[in-house]
C-alpha cells in the first residue's frame, strides 16, 4: 500500500525546514575554523557588524552566558573522556570547520559577506589526524592538555579465546581498514528557532529525527522548561542517523534567537554538511578466527581502533558505533570464545557518530571476510562453511559471547532462499564461462545479524535521556474516523503509513480513515522518534494496543446501543457487525456520534473514552536481532580498476511485515548506501587536517546509472515477544551490502595476485591487486 | 528587506503561467528566487553546484539546474516548476507512478526527478531501464536506491504509450 502522504511530496508540496517561514526571520551563517587545530582570538567584528543588513555578530563571549558547554558522559562508562564542547568554540578550535563565530543578517548572502570581515588571529597547533598516528602513546594531542587521545578503551573476553586459538586447526586473519564516510541526507541540516521573550518560549522547526530528545537537550542547555520549548519536525529530507545528534550550530542558532528575541534560521549548505555532519565508520580492525578440525568456528578475536574526531558526539557518544560493531561480530554463527579490544581515539576531525546500521557493516565485513578465508583454507565452498556454523534454529534462544540474546532468527532458511534466488550452481557456471572469456567477475555473499529496535537499557543505564518507549494517542472523530498522535518520526521511511495501517487493523476501520500526526512535541506524547529501525517494532506495537483499547470502547458503546454484549459484536471496515453472522448492525460513525453528542442515550456511567492512549516499551530483549543474507555480483574493469555492481540480491527476515512495498524499498535504499560505502564514499582529510571532500563532486554518491537492480525476498520469523511480531527493517540493507561487495570483489580477484582489505574499494587498490600497478610500499 | 547596497535588478518573466515582475539581487540564483521570492518551495537546494538535481526547474521547455542559473537570466523567459497547475501528461503520469510504486522516501529529490524524467519521456517514448538510469544520473536520490524510480518511469512510459495508442 503506497504512502498517502507522498501525494504531497510528488506535487512539490513538502514542507522541509527551509520551506517554513517566520515573520521577521533573519539568517545565520557561521565562521568556521580553517585549521584542524589552532588557538585563536576574534580580534575585531566591527567591520562585519557594519555591513548593511547585518543584525548581529556573535562569538562565544555572547553565547556562553546563555548556553553552557556540554560534554558526552556515559554513566556506565565512567572512563570515557571527552572534552567540553560549545556552540561556538572559545579560543581553541579542534577541527577544521568548527564554528567560531556567527553572523545573523537579513539574508544568508549578506551574512556570508560579513563573515569575511571578521578579524581572527590564529596560532596553528600540530594536529592529530590519521587514526594510527593519533592512537600512538606519544601522539600529538587532539586538545591542549589532553594526556592521551584514547577517549575510551574497552576489552571483553568470554570463554577461553587464547586456548581456542592455541588448539585451532586453522587460524585466519585479516587487517581491514574502513574509511570515514557520512550519511549525506539530500536535505542538509537546518533549523528555524523562534524565541518569544514575552512568554520566555522557544519554538523550533528542525530537521531532526527525535523531536523529544532535542527538546530536552535544548531546554537543559538554555535553562528553560521543556514546557516552553516546542520542537517541530515537519518533512525531513533524509536523515540516516546524521540528524539524531546535538550539533553546535543548532544550539547556537537557538541561543542567537534567544539573544535577539526574533526568529533565526540556519540551513547548512553542502560544504557545511559534508564537513560538519557526523562522519562514521573510521576503523582499523585486526581480526582473527579460529577453526577446529571439524570446520567449526571456535573463537574470534577483534582489535578495533576507531576514530572519534574531536569530541565523542553528544549525547549518545561516538563509541556506540564500535560497541555495536563488537556486539555484531560473528553474528550469524555459534562460537563460544571471543576476545574484543577497542580503542576509540580523539582526532582533530569532525565527530563521528551513529549512521545507518551503526557499526554492523563493519562487523559483517570482518566476519564474512574471515568466513571466506576459513572456507578457503579448508578447501570448501563458503556456503558449506556457513551452513555448518550458523546458529541452528533449535539452539535458540542463545546468548552470544557479547551477551546478545539471539532469538527468532532464520540463518539456514535465508541462505537456502538466496541459493534458489540466485540459482547458485548455474550462476557459478556462468561466472566460470565469463572468466574464460576474460571477464573479471565475482560473486560475494554475506550473512548478517542486525540488532534493531533498541530497548531502554542501552542509553538508560548511561543516563543519556533517550526514550526507547513510545506513546500513541488516538481520538475518535464524530465521523467515525481516527486521529492519532504518535511519538515516532517520519523521515521518509514511511512509518506514518505503517502506523495508520496498524491502527486501522487494530480498531477495525480502513487505513484511509486514520490520520497519523508525528513530530511535534506540543502535540504528541514523549517518545523515541526515529532511530534503530524501531518504528514498526516499538511504535507499531504501541499503536496496536492503543487501537485495541479504542476498539473495545467502541464495541462497549455499540453493545449498549444495541442492547447486547460487546463479545457478540465485531468491528470491521468501520462497521459494527454481529460476530456470529457477520450481519451489519450499525456504522462506527453512529457509535461515535452517540458517545460524543448523545451520551444520555447510553446507560448512566458509560463514560465512553473516545480518546485513548498507550505507552509502551519492551521489558525483555535489549535489542531485537534480525538476520539475512546478501549477494553481490560484480565486474571489474581491467583498464580502470573500477568495480561495477551487476546484480544484488537480499533475503531478509525482519519478522512480521506490515507494508511489504515500503519494507522492500527500505532494503533497496539501504543496499545502495552500502554499495556506496563499499565502492565510492570517503571523507578525505589531508595530513594536516584539511577536509577534502566538501562537495558532491568530491564526495561520490551512488548514481542511478552505476547501480544494479536489486532483488529482495523475505523469510518471516515473527518476534515471539510481541503481539505484532515486527522487528526492524530499515538498516538491514546497509548492514550486509558492503561485506557482500567486498567478498564479490575478492572473489573476482581470486585468479590474480592480490586482495582488497580496505573500503571504499579504490580503483588503484584493485589495479594493484590485479598486478597492474606495483604493490603499496610496505604492504 | 534587502540591505540598501545589495545590487538589484528588475526582471519580468512568466512563472507557472503567471506573469511575474520582481526585484532580485544580481547574485541570486534561480532556485533561491523561486523559493524565497515566489514561495515556490518545490524546487530544493541540495548541493548548490549543479550535481544533485534537486533544484531542477524548467526554463523555456528545458530542464535547468536552478542553482547554476541566476534569477536575472530568466528575464523575459518562461519558468515552470513542479507546482505548476498545468503539468504535462508526462509529469502527471510520473506523479502517479512515483506515488504508487513508492519511488520516493524523503521526497527531497522527487520534484527534480520528476521534471528530469518528464523531459526524458517527452523525448523518448519507450526508454530502456539503462536509458532511464542514464537520464537520471544527474539526479541524486539517497533514499530509494533508484530501482523503484526506474520502475516508476518505466510504468509511466508504458501508460503514456497506451494512452497515445488508444
Amino acid at each position: 500500500m503506497p504512502r498517502a502522504s507522498t501525494r504531497r511530496l510528488v506535487a512539490g508540496r513538502g514542507r522541509y525546514v527551509d520551506d517554513i517561514p517566520a515573520k521577521g526571520e533573519v539568517y545565520a551563517a557561521f565562521l568556521r575554523s580553517p585549521h584542524a587545530h589552532a588557538a585563536f582570538e576574534v580580534v575585531n567584528i566591527s567591520a562585519a557588524a557594519a555591513i548593511p543588513g547585518v543584525v548581529r555578530v556573535l562569538t562565544a563571549e555572547d553565547i556562553d552566558p546563555v548556553c553552557p558547554p556540554w560534554k558526552c558522559v556515559l554513566r556506565n562508562a565512567p572512563d570515557l573522556q571527552s572534552p567540553e564542547q560549545r556552540p561556538l568554540a572559545r579560543r581553541q578550535a579542534v577541527f577544521q570547520g568548527e564554528p567560531i563565530a556567527l553572523v545573523v543578517a537579513q539574508s544568508r548572502a549578506i551574512a556570508e559577506d560579513a563573515l569575511e570581515l571578521i578579524e581572527v588571529e590564529w596560532s596553528e597547533r600540530p594536529a592529530a589526524i590519521s587514526l594510527e598516528a593519533a592512537a600512538m602513546p606519544d601522539a600529538v594531542p587532539a586538545h591542549e592538555n589532553l594526556k592521551s587521545n584514547i577517549c575510551w578503551r574497552f576489552e571483553h573476553r568470554s570463554g577461553d579465546p587464547d586456548k581456542a586459538f592455541a588448539d585451532a586447526e586453522h587460524v585466519v586473519q585479516r587487517r581491514l581498514v574502513f574509511a570515514r564516510k557520512t550519511g549525506v541526507p539530500l536535505e542538509p541540516r537546518g533549523i528555524l528557532a523562534s524565541y518569544d521573550p514575552s512568554t520566555n518560549a522557544l519554538t523550533v522547526h528542525v530537521s531532526h529525527q527525535m523531536p523529544h530528545q532535542f527538546q530536552l537537550h535544548l531546554a537543559e542547555l538554555l535553562g528553560m522548561s521543556p514546557l516552553d520549548v516546542r520542537v517541530i519536525c515537519s518533512d525531513i529530507g533524509g536523515a540516516f542517523g546524521i540528524k539524531m545528534h546535538v550539533y553546535p550550530e543548532e544550539v547556537a542558532v537557538c541561543a542567537a534567537s534567544r539573544i535577539l528575541g526574533r526568529p533565526v534560521k540556519f540551513i547548512a549548505d553542502r560544504v557545511e554538511s559534508l564537513s560538519s555532519d557526523v562522519h562514521a565508520r573510521e576503523h582499523i580492525v585486526e581480526a582473527r578466527m579460529a577453526v577446529n578440525t571439524s570446520g567449526m568456528i571456535t573463537a574470534i578475536d577483534v582489535d578495533d581502533i576507531q576514530g572519534l574526531g574531536a569530541y565523542s558526539v553528544y549525547p549518545r557518544s561516538s563509541t556506540a558505533e564500535a560497541m555495536s560493531a563488537l556486539r555484531a561480530v560473528g553474528g550469524p554463527y555459534r562460537f563460544d570464545n571471543y576476545h574484543a579490544l577497542l580503542r576509540s581515539v580523539l582526532q582533530n576531525k569532525v565527530m563521528t557518530g551513529q549512521y545507518r546500521s551503526v557499526g554492523h557493516p563493519v562487523a559483517a565485513a570482518i566476519t564474512e571476510a574471515l568466513v571466506e578465508d576459513a572456507a578457503a583454507v579448508r578447501g570448501e565452498d563458503s556456503i558449506v562453511f556457513r551452513q555448518r556454523n550458523f546458529l541452528p534454529t533449535e539452539a535458540m534462544p542463545w546468548v552470544s559471547p557479547m551477551g546478545a540474546r539471539m532469538i527468532d532468527l532464520s540463518h539456514h532458511a535465508c541462505l537456502e532462499r538466496m541459493l534458489t534466488l540466485v540459482d547458485y550452481p548455474r550462476l557459478r557456471q556462468e561466472i566460470d564461462t565469463w572468466r574464460q572469456e576474460g571477464r573479471i567477475v565475482g560473486l560475494g555473499l554475506a550473512s548478517f545479524v542486525e540488532f534493531t529496535a533498541t530497548g531502554a537499557e542501552a542509553y538508560g543505564r548511561a543516563h543519556v535521556p533517550v526514550s526507547s518507549l513510545d506513546g500513541v494517542m488516538l481520538t475518535m472523530e464524530p465521523t467515525g474516523e481516527v486521529r492519532a498522535q504518535c511519538s515516532a518520526s517520519e523521515i521518509g521511511q514511511g512509518i506514518q503509513q505503517g502506523l495508520a495501517q496498524i491502527i486501522a487493523d487494530a480498531v477495525g476501520v480502513r487505513a484511509d480513515k486514520v490520520r497519523v500526526a508525528l513530530g511535534d512535541t506540543a502535540a504528541s506524547p514523549h517518545g523515541g522518534g526515529a532511530w534503530s529501525s524501531r518504528g514498526a517494532a516499538i511504535t507499531g506495537e504501541t499503536a496496536w494496543t492503543a487501537g485495541r483499547k479504542l476498539r473495545n470502547e467502541l464495541l462497549n458503546v455499540a453493545a449498549a446501543m444495541l442492547q447486547t454484549t460487546a463479545a457478540s459484536l465485531d468491528l470491521r471496515d468501520g462497521r459494527i457487525l454481529a460476530a456470529d453472522t457477520g450481519a451489519e448492525r450499525i456504522a462506527i460513525g453512529d457509535v461515535a456520534r452517540t458517545a460524543i453528542f448523545h451520551p444520555y442515550d447510553l446507560p448512566t456511567g458509560t463514560n465512553a473514552q473516545m480518546s485513548v492512549s498507550h505507552t509502551w516499551g519492551r521489558d525483555a530483549d535489549p535489542f531485537l536481532p534480525t538476520n539475512g543474507v546478501q549477494a553481490s555480483l560484480v565486474e571489474i574493469d581491467p583498464i580502470s580498476g573500477l568495480v561495477r555492481p551487476l546484480r544484488h540480491w537480499v533475503v531478509e527476515d525482519c519478522g512480521r511485515i506490515i507494508n511489504p512495498l515500503l519494507v522492500d524499498e527500505q532494503i533497496r535504499g539501504g543496499v545502495v548506501q552500502g554499495i556506496g560505502e563499499a565502492l565510492y564514499e570517503i571523507c578525505r582529510y589531508t595530513e594536516d587536517g584539511q577536509y577534502g571532500s566538501g562537495t558532491l563532486a568530491d564526495y561520490l554518491l551512488p548514481m542511478a546509472a552505476d547501480m544494479p537492480d536489486i532483488v529482495v525476498a523475505h523469510v518471516e520469523t515473527p518476534y515471539s515477544g510481541s503481539q505484532l511480531g515486527a522487528k526492524g527493517a530499515g538498516e538491514a540493507g546497509t548492514c550486509g551490502a558492503p561485506a557482500a561487495v567486498l567478498n564479490a570483489v575478492n572473489d573476482a580477484l581470486r585468479p590474480f595476485s592480490g586482495r582488497i582489505d580496505a573500503m571504499p574499494i579504490s580503483p588503484v587498490d584493485v589495479l594493484r591487486a590485479l598486478g597492474k600497478l606495483p604493490a603499496k610500499a610496505g604492504a | 528587506m534587502m540591505a540598501s547596497d545589495e545590487p538589484m535588478a528588475e526582471i519580468s518573466c512568466t512563472v507557472n503561467g503567471q506573469p511575474v515582475r520582481a526585484h532580485v539581487p544580481l547574485r541570486q540564483s534561480l532556485v533561491d528566487f523561486v523559493r524565497h521570492g515566489l514561495g515556490l518551495t518545490g524546487s530544493h537546494v541540495g548541493c548548490e553546484h549543479g550535481v544533485c538535481g534537486a533544484c531542477h526547474a524548467v526554463v523555456d521547455g528545458r530542464v535547468v539546474r536552478g542553482c547554476l542559473m541566476l534569477a536575472v537570466q530568466v528575464d523575459g523567459r518562461t519558468v515552470t516548476t513542479i507546482e505548476t497547475d498545468q503539468p504535462t501528461a508526462q509529469m502527471r503520469a510520473l506523479q502517479d507512478t512515483f506515488f504508487e510504486r513508492a519511488a520516493l522516501q524523503c521526497g527531497f529529490c522527487t520534484p527534480g526527478m520528476i521534471l528530469q524524467a518528464s523531459e526524458l519521456l517527452t523525448r523518448t517514448a519507450a526508454p530502456t531501464r539503462a536509458e532511464i538510469r542514464d537520464a537520471l544520473s544527474g539526479n541524486y536520490c539517497r533514499c530509494t536506491g533508484y530501482h523503484a524510480i526506474v520502475d516508476a518511469v518505466e510504468t509511466a512510459a508504458a501508460r503514456l504509450r497506451d494512452k497515445a495508442a488508444a
